[in-house]
């Protein structure tokens, strides 16, 4: 079977922080604590201008976003090393940010974490698609598929199998790098 | 096989692998000299360490663990007073020597006391501040080493020629049960500086106007090395300001050159507090490969502002003076060291401010340093408070990052704030309607007094 999701996305532009991802004053949750983990992702984009992006990610009192894949312009992910910004968002049911570039330590918490693929787009597709579209990525073919085009996405290479895993731990363990459990 | 010259960030990435030489693009295991984490992520840095290795397993070497509370101190929120709780109870149980604990009973539970208020002393004599500037004064930064942080601002300690960077908790759990990391080496990029500030001028103009210069995400993935006869008249305090801000650009690390002034700072340090000594600085080779290399001339620069939203949003002071102001703020790793003190009270010594203006130390040996500094027979402390500057003497992050709501100094409404910190998003200090504005502690001096942002030259001689 392919490996596909399909959702409607969620579109934000350049430069968005990780204050943006998860404002500062959520970060006394702790990650690895089960309820705090999943009221991180209550909370996940709540930092973007409301101005900007009346659409809420999440809306109020519910703890998923119907939006599993986020298409992003530039930068995405700058600013903190917070871990909790890609947790917010894998807790909230994102499988995929589609960016046109990411922030370092953003992408290598995301497959620290195993939480979301981190896909680079060469194509700005930030500027021609909406909040609201309905696209089909798939992860087979590095495609995403929205409005009857197709558009190819530059392929994770080495970090996907540790995604696919499930985290750099659950890799090094796969991997023999360190003992099994 | 000739093998090319290397980089300083090459250089300690090789030696930290094991290796002779690498070269950008190689993923190494190197191996970490020092871990330190905080308040914010140390929590979850150690549920991940527990879920992995098991819940009796112990650190690869606790004298490489420096556990720094410093985010979320001085504020009444239960959860930040519990995220404390949680590293103090995984230091006693790890027998780690360096926690630089808020309150001194091993055993106790910290709370803050809202009555007494945010501005007098509620630590006890173990109690820091600030991660970044605490790492150098309790001589846990040396050339030649690795460094990592579940902090992106720990970048900064690239100023003592070593390697230092921001990681997740994931990333640290996995260091705290293996004491290695596998990495990916940079390219590096040079930045030559040449000839010696003007007055009025500060690091912090520098490193603004190179972030404005190549871009805010413009050093992404990779390692900003500094060089050049303008980085050996600098001080210790400035190369931090510099290196600090290297994750601005989006940068991997800056790395500075080791010269007499590193040595004597840390060989003072190290000895002073009893931390390894025998370090290994890394030195320039004559041949070395960049992405980017460029000369800047110091004499050239003129006070800086990044402006709202983003550090790269470069202009000069002088030509922002029709921004009005609605807050002034001195703090954080960046902008709360004594010499940025110093500095400012240059400027507001004898006036008064005119929008409020906050401070707060980074360190509470900065609190110490500013209340024993004494100008003509009044303490550098008092001159700031006759200013009108409501100074804390509980050093911390505060409001640089926003955090809790009952944070010292943070920006609870929409407004404009000036401010000595480092980052500038959307939302960073609180409300996400606000504006702030990055500027040097000369410059947020200036505009604290007239109410605008203001060249700090108009009162400077």
């Amino acid at each position: 079977m392919a490996h596909t999701v399909t959702s409607p996305i969620y579109v934000v532009q350049d430069n968005i922080d990780t204050d943006q991802i998860i404002p500062a004053q959520y970060l006394t949750l702790v990650p690895t604590i089960a309820e705090e983990y999943e009221k991180l992702g209550s909370y996940a984009l709540i930092g973007l201008p409301d101005a900007l992006y009346p659409e809420r990610f999440v809306e109020d009192g519910k703890t998923q976003t119907q939006y599993k894949i986020v298409i992003a312009g530039r930068n995405f992910g700058c600013g903190s090393s917070r871990e909790h910004a890609p947790i917010a968002l894998g807790a909230a049911g994102v499988e995929a940010v589609v960016a046109e570039s990411f922030a370092r330590i953003f992408f290598r918490n995301c497959v620290a974490t195993g939480e979301i693929y981190p896909y680079d787009t060469p194509v700005r597709l930030s500027d021609v698609l909406k909040t609201g579209d309905v696209a089909t990525l798939d992860f087979d073919h590095d495609t995403l598929t929205a409005n009857g085009q197709t558009y190819s996405l530059k392929p994770l290479g080495e970090v996907r199998p540790v995604i696919d895993a499930g985290g750099i731990f659950n890799f090094a363990r796969e991997s023999g790098m360190i003992p099994s459990r | 096989m000739i093998l090319r010259p290397m980089t300083l960030t090459e250089k300690v990435l090789a030696r930290a692998s094991g290796k002779t030489h690498v070269q950008p693009g190689d993923n190494v295991w190197v191996n970490v000299d020092t871990l330190m984490t905080h308040d914010v992520c140390g929590p979850g840095t150690i549920g991940v360490f527990k879920r992995e290795f098991g819940k009796d397993a112990k650190v690869w070497d606790r004298n490489k663990v420096v556990i720094i509370p410093d985010h979320y101190i001085f504020t009444a929120d239960s959860m930040s007073n519990r995220n404390v709780d949680i590293l103090r109870d995984f230091a006693r149980e790890q027998g780690l020597p360096y926690f630089y604990d808020v309150i001194d009973d091993k055993d106790g539970h910290w709370t803050f006391d809202a009555a007494r208020g945010p501005l007098a002393r509620q630590y006890g004599s173990r109690y820091t501040g600030v991660c970044h500037t605490t790492l150098p004064w309790k001589g846990h930064t040396r050339p030649g080493e690795i460094l990592f942080g579940t902090d992106s601002h720990t970048c900064m300690a690239g100023a003592f020629n070593q390697f230092a960077t921001g990681i997740g908790n994931t990333d640290a759990g996995f260091i705290l049960g293996t004491g290695k990391l596998l990495i990916k080496v940079p390219e590096s990029m040079r930045f030559f500086l040449e000839g010696a500030l003007p007055p009025g001028v500060m690091a912090k103009d520098v490193i603004l106007h190179v972030i404005g210069e190549i871009g805010f995400d413009g050093a992404t993935y990779k390692a900003m090395q500094w060089e050049g006869p303008g980085v050996h008249t600098m001080s210790m305090d400035d190369r931090m300001t510099i290196a600090n801000m290297a994750i601005e650009a989006g940068g991997k690390n800056g790395i500075f050159p080791c010269d007499q002034k590193t040595l004597d700072y840390v060989r003072e340090r190290v000895s002073e507090n009893g931390t390894r000594s025998d370090f290994d600085p890394v030195e320039l080779d004559r041949e070395q490969s960049f992405s980017y290399d460029r000369v800047f001339d110091l004499s050239k620069l003129e006070p800086t502002v990044a402006c709202h939203p983003d550090p790269g949003n470069r202009k000069l002071a002088k030509e922002m003076s029709h921004i009005g102001l609605d807050r002034a703020y001195i703090g954080s790793c960046t902008g709360g060291k004594t010499s940025d003190f110093l500095a400012f009270a240059e400027v507001v010594r004898g006036k008064t401010v005119k929008i409020d203006t906050f401070g707060v130390p980074a360190t509470t040996k900065v609190v110490q340093e500013l209340k024993d500094t004494v100008w003509n027979g009044q303490s550098v402390w008092q001159i700031l408070e006759s200013a009108g500057v409501r100074l804390t003497e509980n050093a911390s992050c505060a409001a640089c990052l926003g955090g809790p709501v009952d944070t010292f100094g943070r920006l609870n409404q929409p407004m404009k704030c000036i401010s000595a910190t480092n980052r500038n998003f959307p939302g960073r200090m609180g409300n996400k309607e606000s504006e702030v504005f990055l500027a040097s502690p000369y410059t947020v001096a200036a505009s604290a007094l007239t109410g605008h942002i203001t060249d700090p030259r108009e009162f400077i001689s």
